[in-house]
């Protein structure tokens, strides 16, 4: 029943998707309507399913459906879906900023040439985002996740003439691609040694000891790759903020709420895969990304590129919750933010869209008076994930910050305290660059007085989606649910009798033990942020010029991104190209070389061949000619014709075997 | 007194033999060249009906020489049939001018 409704949450955009690719352009209003609708019934069909699955209120719900698929031989592989209660959060969350992101994208993109096929492609996304946390089995994710990597390419270079985007689609693609291969391998691994792609016989097989070791470690880093390269973890963060050359309804469905997260679903999702060797390094990636990312945001004076690195930052924070065991805490941000942080994209969309296509926040300021319902709940979504005390940002990121200094406190070690250490100063940091962007773009006098006179609120198609996510924003992080319907998923679930549950049930006790002095950590350094953002950029008591020229390497060393894409273009772009015109030189020289040189070797051979053919066979032919000539010539001279000769011959021929006979005996 | 023996006869049949060959190698002219034919055919005639009576003493050797005079009477009326055609095509019957078959 339950498994109906979410099949037809898949289908239904597949469906929109293909009408609307082929008949878009022809059904009134380019058809907006009908992606839009289907994604509002969509949503509908994610809460009911949502109730049906929430009203069991059993953290352990699962329902696991699969058909075979394909069977070679001995080897079965089986595809189906499996819901549980982390499937049933991300449904929700999916269909809900996607069905606001297609309301929002009809006032945002009205006019645009291409208007038909970018709800096309909206549609093609929804479909893949909502079968990618469905699926039951590893090559099913697989396959969504590239088909969202396929969107994802698709709209980042929505506005192809411009070369910037073509370019940034291209660099999100590779870049991915990076990550996907590790993935790639990491599922081939896993089924080398398992024989199935489902995860709840992969879980198995490791519950039972079969699979273990190092090449689960291997297995579970691998997969991890994949997070990285989707999530934008160091070091594969680079293609996040050029993505935002995308429309900005799509930075906010895609690059911010649902697809960058779907590398933190996988590995929430295959969260018993990893060992503990794993879950140091994947806490250190996430830590490391979360801390980077914030400083390139606080100086960055893109309003899209500044939330850019902030959604970045944010996803390594989830990472970093998932790596040190907080995976309750972990996915809970992931819900949180994908509400906040769709809001604030967006809230800069409505900026945008009201500074006609400005996003340089140099040139915005004391927007407040012109965009009230932007600014309004672009406020409600900067406290948020700011940390300001009962928006739902607070909570999520106080979990994390209290899984953190719990995992520190459990195990003791530098290495943990220094993920809790950086990861509350990245709180701070946080706070004080989105308060930055806010008191740049709607505080002060306006900087571009023709552009703010020109300036208006958006029709109600977006300021509705604004609205409905501000709520959500502000009443997600209430009630227990979460914490007690999405459970860490333990070895013992996927075994019969094995008794894991109490050392984790142990670690669940020492966050508990961390959670006030995470809370306070928290509300202090993030109401620091404010107040130093504030000084700086709401009463400019000092000036940011002056830091900046103060400390002019630091800041040039962030302006420019920590250099990445200056050392990956030395690098791997450099070393690519180097490596491909080696190749070319090799196979210019080498390949064509031999294939010359058996060209030139042939014609040899076929002229000695001809050769042999004419001197010696020929010749031969004519030998054997001439000597039967020669035979002929000599032999004539005896047939005289006279018959007489030859009884004399035929005498003389007796009497010699008559002569040898005798000398025989 | 001497016996006449087998060895009388073997030579008669040489010496018969031989002179049948002379007479085909030498002479040119056709008619005499069967002449000495029949020499041949005839030595070994006698030969035949020696050994027949000195060696075996059936009648298969005389038998033999009966069918060699047969097919000699034959033989001979092929041959002068040919020199007949001969002569009518070439106004002789020399044996070295019949040479159109030489090579």
């Amino acid at each position: 029943m339950i498994v109906d409704y979410v099949v037809w949450i898949i289908l239904l955009p597949l469906i929109s998707f293909t009408i609307q690719i082929f008949f878009g352009k022809r059904l009134p209003r380019q058809g907006d309507w009908l992606p839009t609708s289907v994604m509002f019934v969509d949503l509908l069909l994610a809460l009911i399913v949502a109730g049906k699955v929430f009203s069991a209120y059993d953290p352990d719900f699962r329902i696991a459906r699969s058909f075979e698929w394909v069977v070679l031989g001995t080897t079965t592989i089986k595809f189906g879906l499996l819901i549980d209660n982390l499937t049933a959060v991300m449904l929700f969350i999916v269909t809900l900023v996607s069905s606001l992101v297609h309301l929002f994208s009809i006032g945002y993109m009205h006019g645009d040439p291409r208007y038909s096929r970018y709800f096309a492609y909206l549609s093609l996304f929804s479909f893949s985002m909502l079968g990618l946390v469905s699926v039951d089995n590893f090559l099913g994710i697989y396959m969504f996740w590239e088909l969202v990597g396929v969107s994802s390419f698709l709209l980042i270079g929505f506005w192809f003439e411009k070369h910037s985007a073509s370019n940034a689609a291209k660099k999100a693609f590779l870049v991915n691609r990076v990550g996907d291969v590790g993935m790639f391998i990491g599922i081939l691994l896993i089924f080398a040694i398992t024989h199935t792609f489902n995860f709840d016989e992969v879980f198995g097989k490791i519950a039972s000891g079969e699979f273990a070791g190092a090449l689960l470690t291997a297995a579970g880093i691998l997969i991890f790759c994949g997070a990285v390269g989707k999530s934008a973890q160091f070091p594969l963060h680079v293609w996040l903020p050029d993505a935002m050359e995308g429309p900005t309804p799509v930075s906010a469905l895609i690059h911010a709420a649902t697809m960058v997260a779907a590398g933190v679903y996988l590995v929430g999702r295959t969260f018993v895969l990893y060992t503990e060797t794993a879950l140091l390094i994947i806490a250190g990636i996430g830590t490391i990304t979360a801390f980077i990312a914030a400083t390139i945001a606080v100086v960055q004076m893109d309003i899209k590129k500044v939330l850019a690195y902030s959604t970045i930052s944010q996803l390594g924070y989830m990472i970093a919750a998932l790596g040190v065991g907080g995976y309750n805490a972990g996915l809970f941000h992931l819900m949180t933010h994908a509400f906040f942080k769709a809001l604030l994209f967006l809230g800069a969309g409505s900026v945008i869209h009201a500074m006609h296509h400005e996003q340089d926040m140099r040139q915005m300021g004391g927007l407040r008076h012109k965009l009230p319902i932007t600014f309004v709940t672009f406020l409600i979504a900067t406290m948020a994930i700011s940390g300001v005390p009962g928006l739902s940002g607070f909570f999520s990121k106080d979990a994390i910050l209290a899984a953190a200094l719990g995992k520190a406190m459990e195990t003791g070690t530098l290495y943990h305290y220094l993920i809790f250490a950086t990861l509350i100063f990245t709180a701070g940091l946080t706070a004080f660059y989105m308060f930055r962007a806010l008191f740049l773009t709607f505080y002060g006098t306006p900087r571009n007085q023709e552009k703010y006179d020109h300036a208006h609120e958006s029709p109600s198609t977006m300021t509705i989606p604004l609205i409905a996510l501000a709520l959500f924003t502000v009443i997600g992080g209430y009630g227990s649910w979460f914490e007690e319907l999405i459970r860490k998923p333990s070895l013992a679930m996927f075994s019969t009798g094995a008794a894991q549950e109490a050392a984790h049930a142990a670690a669940e006790g020492a966050a508990h033990g961390a959670h006030t002095i995470a809370m306070v950590l928290s509300i202090l350094f993030a109401f620091a942020g404010i107040f130093i953002a504030a000084l700086y950029y709401y009463w400019n008591k000092y000036s940011a010029e002056a830091v900046s020229e103060k400390f002019a390497a630091l800041y040039r060393f962030l302006w420019n991104k920590w250099y990445f894409d200056e050392l990956y273009q030395a690098t791997a772009v450099r070393g690519t190209l180097l490596l491909s015109r080696a190749m070319g030189w090799f196979d210019l020289k080498v390949i064509d070389g031999i294939v010359n040189g058996t060209a030139r070797m042939t014609t040899l051979l076929s002229f000695g061949s001809g050769t042999t053919d004419n001197r010696v066979v020929d010749g031969l032919v004519n030998w054997v000619a001439r000597i039967v000539g020669w035979f002929g010539a000599t032999l004539r001279e005896i047939q005289t014709g006279k018959v007489q000769a030859y009884i004399l011959m035929a005498l003389g021929a007796f009497i010699l075997l008559y002569v040898i006979q005798l000398a025989m005996v | 007194m001497m016996a006449v023996g087998l060895h009388h006869f073997l030579v008669l049949s040489a010496l018969l033999f031989v002179l049948g060959l002379l007479a085909v190698i030498t002479k040119k002219n056709a008619v005499t060249v069967l002449m000495g034919i029949e020499l041949i055919l005839n030595a070994a005639n006698i030969n035949f009906i020696a050994f027949s009576r000195y060696v075996d003493t059936d009648l298969d050797g005389q038998l033999f020489a009966l069918f060699v005079i047969i097919t000699a009477a034959a033989a001979a009326a092929v041959a002068l049939a040919i020199v007949l055609n001969i002569y009518k095509q070439m106004r002789s019957v020399n044996l070295d001018e019949a040479d159109t078959l030489a090579g």
